[in-house]
């Protein structure tokens, strides 16, 4: 039914649409990020489309995509409360080191993107121009780096507080048993201090 | 251990009549924690209902909460504490009068749980000194309870050593003990149940073994030279 979300998007906007699937009935473009904007700001005016909700925005990290430019991968959800149809409107932005990660804000169109923008460029570092405010919403100001890119250790941590010696406490802090291989995160702080003893 | 010593009463601090104002004021003192929830995850839930009637920590002259760490005793730190709230977590600690204590309750506050990441503190007491863990995920009420208990006996002793709350079931235990258990010693347990049968309609599972169970209390000193041989 809502295909018809799609067919007018191709129609106006032509090759700025890269690809579309409805695979399992989600209907899904692929949009050049130049014109994230104008297409969001179409899907949000147009009387067909009457996209009214801003459901959800994530970004995701393909690094392998890192050479042609392409490496973080911004998803967008929109719902028509009054046409009751949905649309994932994705694009790629960020070459290795995320020269190029950028696009265009959307709090001008839907308020709500405003915090969904910054937990974006807060774990995966890409930057929305035109944004009121934006800085970190979920890590602190000192951290250093994204957290959600995949080239982020996993086993790194970054206290704002020294932590306690043992001989301060008076007893050892690290309290549990270190995770077997097939236990907790394989690639946690604790499973990796363990494997690398053996060797 | 004063009574061997002979003092002359000088005026200096030590000796017989002093040690027994220290009992004293211990003994009030465990019996009035003043508590500070500094509640940030899920264990809050647990927390509610052993603050409420039902499980009830006034019974134990721990229920006057106090939203000022200043006039607290001891803080509860229920939950994961994150990075980002470590310096708050710090903070409240430092703002606390003499004699303070600290109760890790549940998992995420004793080491971290199972957020072995970038974002979550790996045990409170990387940053503050800690009294009494309460393992669980969250605790069950009665286990937090054991570690208000814990805590009253280390109070009354004036032991800081850091003291873990001892499930009161072991798996293990009961899985060996129980009849028709894979692991267990069927043939010594098998009469018990039978005897105990008819005197209840809606019979408990069978206790498992007693030791094992009431090591909970008494068992510091064991569980202390444990940690330090780890």
């Amino acid at each position: 039914m809502s295909k018809l979300v799609l067919e007018n998007l191709k129609e106006k906007f032509g090759a700025a649409i890269l690809e579309t699937h409805s695979d399992f009935g989600d209907d899904t473009a692929l949009v050049a990020p130049e014109h994230w904007k104008a297409i969001c700001q179409h899907a949000r005016t147009h009387s067909a489309l009457d996209f009214d909700m801003f459901v959800d925005l994530c970004g995701v990290d393909y690094p392998e995509r890192g050479a042609t430019g392409a490496r973080i991968e911004v998803v967008l959800h929109l719902y028509s409360l009054g046409k009751r149809h949905r649309v994932r409107l994705k694009t790629r932005v960020g070459d290795d080191d995320l020269e190029g990660a950028e696009l265009d804000s959307l709090t001008s169109i839907w308020p709500g993107a405003n915090w969904f923008e910054r937990e974006v460029f807060d774990m995966s570092g890409v930057t929305f121009v035109g944004h009121p405010d934006l800085r970190r919403i979920l890590m602190y100001p000192e951290f250093v780096g994204h957290p959600l890119l995949k080239d982020y250790p996993a086993n790194k941590t970054q206290p704002l507080v020294e932590y306690r010696s043992e001989s301060e406490a008076g007893l050892p802090l690290e309290k549990l048993a270190p995770f077997r291989e097939d236990e907790g995160m394989s690639f946690g702080r604790r499973t990796t201090e363990t494997q690398e003893e053996p060797n | 251990m004063t009574a061997t010593r002979t003092v002359a009463l000088d005026g200096n601090e030590a000796g017989f009549a002093t040690s027994k104002v220290g009992a004293l004021l211990n003994w009030a003192r465990k019996y009035s924690l003043f508590q500070y929830p500094f509640v940030t995850a899920c264990c809050g839930m647990e927390f509610m209902s052993v603050a409420s009637p039902r499980f009830d920590l006034g019974r134990f002259g721990a229920e006057a909460p106090r939203f000022s760490p200043r006039q607290a005793d001891l803080l509860w730190v229920v939950g994961t504490i994150s990075q980002r709230q470590a310096p708050v977590l710090q903070r409240i600690y430092a703002q606390m009068m003499e004699p303070k204590w600290v109760l890790a309750f549940g998992t995420c506050a004793s080491c971290g749980g199972f957020y072995d990441n970038y974002t979550t503190v790996p045990g409170i007491d990387k940053i503050i000194p800690c009294d009494v863990y309460v393992p669980g995920c969250p605790p069950r009420p009665e286990a937090v309870l054991d570690g208000l208990l814990l805590l009253q006996d280390k109070i009354a002793r004036g032991d800081r050593t850091p003291g873990i709350v001892k499930p009161r079931e072991d798996p293990l235990v009961t899985l060996r003990t129980k009849p028709g258990s894979p692991l267990g010693a069927e043939k010594k347990r098998a009469p018990k149940p039978a005897s105990a049968a008819p005197s209840r309609p809606v019979q408990p599972k069978p206790e498992p073994a007693p030791p094992a169970v009431h090591a909970r209390h008494d068992g510091d000193d064991e569980e202390d030279e444990d940690e330090a041989s780890e």
